[in-house]
């Protein structure tokens, strides 16, 4: 029989990440547990020889100067998406007055455009997501109205449980599931129906960091609500009503 | 203006957070099991760690890298080794995808290379806390940040990660200092 306490508090103990109270409540059970007190010399052996070993691998050299060689090309292209450039040109050769006023104003705008560029950055990839998913045969990955079909399609392919329910009595049916790519990291998209219309709802647990994505808002056609609940990052996105989408996200939410 | 914006905080980035490249590079070699992979994926991570820099609020530089990392990782894995997160490798399956190299006998009994694959037989979920904790020395706090846990599940997880450790090199005791194979790409340090 092993310790329970082995198994857990023994390495926030061995870590140093109890605080003073649970490690001096667990040094006086090491007093009287003689399997505790052999499986902390084991981790710690263990530990040693980890570090002994000298597993850590540095960064090849060079890569740094690659990385920061793409860095300044990626900038460059970014730089031409500003469909401001090519008026600035423009402007460059008009009036001295109207360069300076230009210059002024631009200058506003660039800072601007600091945040929103990254706004832009996370906001496009859902819209990007939504489009793609309406491409024959792309819609879903497990196409279900069940939700016991979809919720366990995720099983194993998500470090998370995303909330998935058929909302057909409110007037969104499940249509069904899919893993997508936003930010990096892959999130549950649940798909729904509405009329005629399909609904892609993003679900992603909470990153700890202030989202970047507006809590709503349109473009190209497409309308978006971002919220979050229950440790989780909603973003829903269809053509339509916003009415619409929040009370989907609620219901989702609730 | 905006050039003197733009080199401003390119001159941040470099200073804040290219320091961490040889974590970003450790973190990637060990998820992803490979050097050369590791290469590719840290610095496509590095270059989106950039655009997103202007969204990072200050705080731990690190563990805000290696989240970025961890994600270009499991990205690469589910497209190019999606086998890498659904199965857990026993030692033959592995022993395939390490390779074999003429050098292997000469340092087969190598500790550091028989604990090289004992970490790597773990699954990723269990073998990134190990490096996190073991390797980059990382606090619960941190390990919660970049692994996105509840930092009340980082201290089971790395139990049951530290567990698994100690049975695959149990179990294989005996046949690494008989000589097998390791990986090509191991490189040296
Ligand atoms: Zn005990």
């Amino acid at each position: 029989m092993t310790c329970d306490l082995s198994r857990s508090l023994l390495h926030g103990y061995l870590d140093g990440e109890l605080d003073p109270l649970r490690a001096e409540e667990f040094e006086r059970h090491l007093e009287s547990c003689s399997q505790c007190i052999a499986q902390l010399g084991e981790q710690e052996s263990l530990r040693a020889s980890l570090q002994s070993a000298q597993l850590y691998e540095r960064a090849p050299a060079g890569l740094s100067t690659k990385i920061k060689r793409q860095i300044a090309s990626a900038e460059a292209e970014s730089d031409d998406q500003w469909s401001w450039v090519p008026i600035w040109r423009w402007i460059a050769v008009s009036a001295a007055i109207v360069v300076l006023v230009a210059v002024a104003y631009l200058g506003g705008q660039r800072i601007l455009a600091g945040r929103s560029g990254v706004e832009q950055a996370e906001l496009t990839e859902v819209i990007d997501a939504h489009v793609r998913s309406l491409q024959p045969g792309h819609l879903t990955d497990v196409a279900s109205t069940d939700q016991h079909n979809v919720k366990p399609w995720f099983d194993g392919k998500l470090d998370y449980v995303p909330p998935v329910r058929d909302l057909a009595e409110n007037g969104f049916p499940l249509v069904g599931g899919r893993l997508d790519v936003l930010n990096g990291r892959s999130v549950a998209a649940l798909v729904y129906g509405r009329r005629k219309h399909f609904i892609n709802v993003f679900v992603w647990p909470e990153s700890g960091k202030e989202s970047l994505i507006p809590a709503t808002g349109t473009r190209n056609g497409y309308q978006w609500i971002y919220s979050r609940a229950h440790g989780m990052e909603f973003c829903a996105i269809s053509d339509v009503s916003a009415a619409d989408l929040h009370d989907l996200t609620e219901l989702l939410q609730e | 203006m905006a050039d003197v914006l733009e080199s401003g905080e390119r001159e941040r980035f470099e200073r804040l957070v290219m320091p961490h490249q040889d974590a970003a590079f450790n973190f990637a070699r060990w998820l992803l099991r490979s050097r050369a992979d590791a290469e590719d994926v840290t610095q496509e991570a590095m270059v989106r760690a950039y655009r997103f820099f202007r969204g990072f609020r200050g705080g731990d530089a690190r563990a805000w890298l290696l989240q970025i990392v961890r994600n270009a990782c499991y990205t690469w894995l589910e497209k190019n080794r999606a086998v890498d997160l659904t199965t857990e490798f026993d030692e033959s399956i592995h022993q395939q995808h390490s390779g074999n190299s003429p050098e292997a006998a000469a340092v087969a009994a190598n500790e550091r290379d028989h604990l090289m694959r004992a970490l790597e037989s773990l699954p990723p979920r269990s073998r990134e806390v190990l490096v996190l904790r073991e390797l980059e020395g990382c606090s619960y706090k941190e390990i919660a940040a970049i692994a996105s846990v509840p930092i009340g599940t980082v201290m089971s997880t790395l139990a049951r990660a530290r567990e698994r450790l100690q049975q695959v090199l149990s179990r294989s005791t005996g046949r690494a200092a008989a000589g097998t194979p390791v990986r090509r790409d191991g490189g040296a340090l």
